[in-house]
């Protein structure tokens, strides 16, 4: 598979499973081209609705058609998302509407149009919700997957997409599971956690890594709430170091929650990578190398972390 | 047919369990409880097509109570339709108790979002008319808000939607939004903290049709709900006049009444007033009302405490 925005195999999901369930809709407010549901809303223009630039009526307007039976995906960008997280907190969470929220343009790597755009602060916030689950795929093959099961998912979801093509790396036969995480490589000497964006240059800080003679376990954090409490205590036990990799912020993201948990049932040293103080204007790659989220950047963050 | 005597019956036994249940819990929302509790009767017992043995029935008329505070009113018509037994109102804000002090939805059947963070219910309201329109239901969706409640921006968000959503074929027609205008919200005023008129012609230039009318008076509430239900192609916004703690001489226009509790003595004054008795025939009234005479005693009990 070449690489593609998760926002896109979004999109193409979204038409796939609209053709077999009738109470699939989507809401967007403005950006249904760059959410990539505008495909989706010409072939079922009953189903789409595009209430303006007005995000939280979107959100209620969601959760009225959830608890009427329908299945809303209700899209925007992910730091437009959290901006309302009061609307969330009450007429989602708490109300325990069946909406599925897609945040797209996560973290950093939306590069250019800088930090107002950027959804870098989202998972901590919905993050603090009961009810509502997080997931995060991290290739084409698993933002389809984790899209089907958000249809069969009774409650409130948050699902985090990008803008930017992602390099596969999934399994062939790659199954997602609500709650799992998987092991993309083993290894004994450190945990790295990605999910999502980063989690290809994870990948390579590995073989780097073992070029050192570092042996890191790679494991795909797809879904950030709930962890995968047995995987992360399995790893992190035999491993004794633990490396979380993230774009956005380091504060109550997806190293937050392992250092939470972790720190409950297994103290063990922790490293959180990821976005530290506001985004800014750039290339991707160039951002990503000043937040040490590149290949390069995360396996001398390793090699500190780990004394060698 | 329900007859509007029988309503305002109704309407004055909710009054007495506002109160009652406001002062056992010891804190909470007379004033707004009081002002909307007409519109709210008036829709349970005569217009909502629900059914308290069923409040999952999909094809049930829905309440949207955005002005979650006033959620004592809603318990008290729930409770009369037969949702849960009336002794469970005194259980309102305590620990453990599905009558929470705004509402919640997973916690007692029959409240069909939660709401007291203002400027929400709005918004709910429209995704269930054009959910229940989508899926061909003859269900409607009545919402009611304060007018204190609509200087939060989400609400005009949703206003700007509301006439165009589902157009052309499914229009929210099955929607009526009532504003309970009781020109009173925490702090002070509405008009001295910030004034929100015009209304009337604010949601007109919105391209909602506007009914004004008296929001204790059942014939105008009724006549109006015909009137929404006879619109079709567009929602109705009704602008229901009302007064805060109506009922209650020393509630009425009062801000102060907006979020406190009555003590149990101003309670039993409160009851004596709804029910329009004089203070001399008080005693002789009870004797004829043991309903109201074991409200009183238990309220008397709780002074003791």
């Amino acid at each position: 598979m070449p690489a593609k925005a998760s926002r896109a195999a979004f999109g193409e999901a979204l038409l796939d499973l609209g053709a077999k369930d009738e109470r699939i809709v989507t809401l967007d407010a403005d950006l249904s081209k760059s959410t990539m549901t505008v495909n989706f809303a010409k072939k079922y223009p009953q189903r789409a609705f595009n209430l303006g630039i007005a995000e939280s009526n979107m959100i209620g307007v969601g959760a009225g058609l959830a608890l009427t039976g329908r299945i809303p995906f209700a899209c925007s960008f992910a730091c437009f998302i959290a901006g309302r997280f009061e609307t969330i907190r009450i007429s989602v969470a708490y109300t325990n509407a069946n909406l599925k929220i897609v945040g797209t343009h996560s973290g950093i790597a939306i590069g250019e149009d800088g930090y107002s755009q950027m959804g870098v602060e989202d998972i901590a916030c919905i993050r603090s919700l009961p009810n509502i689950g997080i997931i995060q795929p991290a290739d084409e093959l698993e933002t389809k997957q984790a899209i089907a099961y958000a249809v069969e998912h009774q409650g409130p979801l948050y699902l985090r997409l990008t803008r930017q093509n992602l390099e596969p790396v999934s399994p062939p036969d790659y199954r997602f599971q609500y709650g799992r995480w998987l092991v993309l490589r083993k290894g004994h000497d450190v945990t790295l956690i990605g999910s999502g964006g980063p989690l290809f240059n994870c990948l390579e800080a590995a073989k780097r890594l073992e070029a050192d003679g570092i042996s890191a376990e790679v494991i795909n954090a797809a879904c950030i709430k709930p962890l995968d409490e047995e995987l992360l205590v399995q790893s992190a036990g035999k491993t004794g170091h633990v490396v979380t990799v993230e774009d956005h912020t380091v504060a109550g993201g997806l190293g937050g929650a392992v250092a939470e948990l972790l720190a409950e049932v297994l103290p063990t040293p922790i490293k959180r990578l990821g976005v530290r103080g506001f985004g800014e204007s750039g290339d991707a790659k160039g951002l990503y190398a000043k937040h040490g989220l590149d290949p390069a950047g995360i396996a001398a963050s390793v090699k500190k972390f780990l004394h060698r | 047919m329900i007859d509007d005597a029988q309503l305002a019956a109704i309407a004055r036994e909710c009054r007495v369990q506002i109160i009652r249940m406001l002062t056992h819990a010891g804190s909470g929302h007379p004033g707004g409880s009081l002002s909307v509790i007409d519109l709210v009767t008036t829709l349970f017992f005569q217009r909502m097509r629900h059914d308290p043995k069923r409040p999952d029935w999909p094809d049930r008329d829905r309440l949207i109570l955005s002005k979650g505070h006033a959620v004592p009113a809603v318990y008290a018509a729930m409770a009369r339709a037969g949702y849960f037994p009336e002794e469970r109102l005194i259980t309102l804000r305590k620990l453990g108790s599905p009558l929470q002090g705004h509402p919640d939805r997973t916690a007692l059947p029959g409240i069909e979002a939660a709401t007291g963070s203002l400027g929400q219910g709005l918004s709910i309201a429209l995704g269930m008319a054009l959910g229940l329109r989508s899926s061909g239901s003859p269900a409607r969706v009545y919402c009611i808000m304060g007018d204190g409640e609509i200087q939060e921006g989400q609400v005009w968000e949703a206003a700007m939607a509301a006439p165009e959503l589902g157009q052309p074929d499914r229009p929210l027609d099955n929607l009526v939004v009532i504003l309970d205008e009781n020109r009173i919200q925490l702090d002070d005023f509405v008009a001295k903290v910030r004034d929100i008129e015009p209304v009337a012609a604010k949601w007109k230039a919105f391209r909602w049709p506007v009914i004004e009318i008296d929001g204790h008076d059942v014939g105008q509430i009724t006549k109006a709900l015909d009137q929404a239900e006879a619109t079709t192609g567009v929602p109705t916004f009704i602008v229901a006049h009302t007064v805060k703690g109506k009922g209650v001489s020393f509630m009425e226009n009062d801000p102060e009444w907006h979020g406190k509790a009555p003590k149990p003595s101003e309670a039993i004054k409160a009851i004596r007033e709804v029910l329009g008795v004089t203070e001399g025939a008080w005693e002789e009234y009870l004797k004829t009302d043991s309903a109201t005479r074991a409200i009183v005693d238990e309220l008397a009990a709780l002074e003791k405490k």
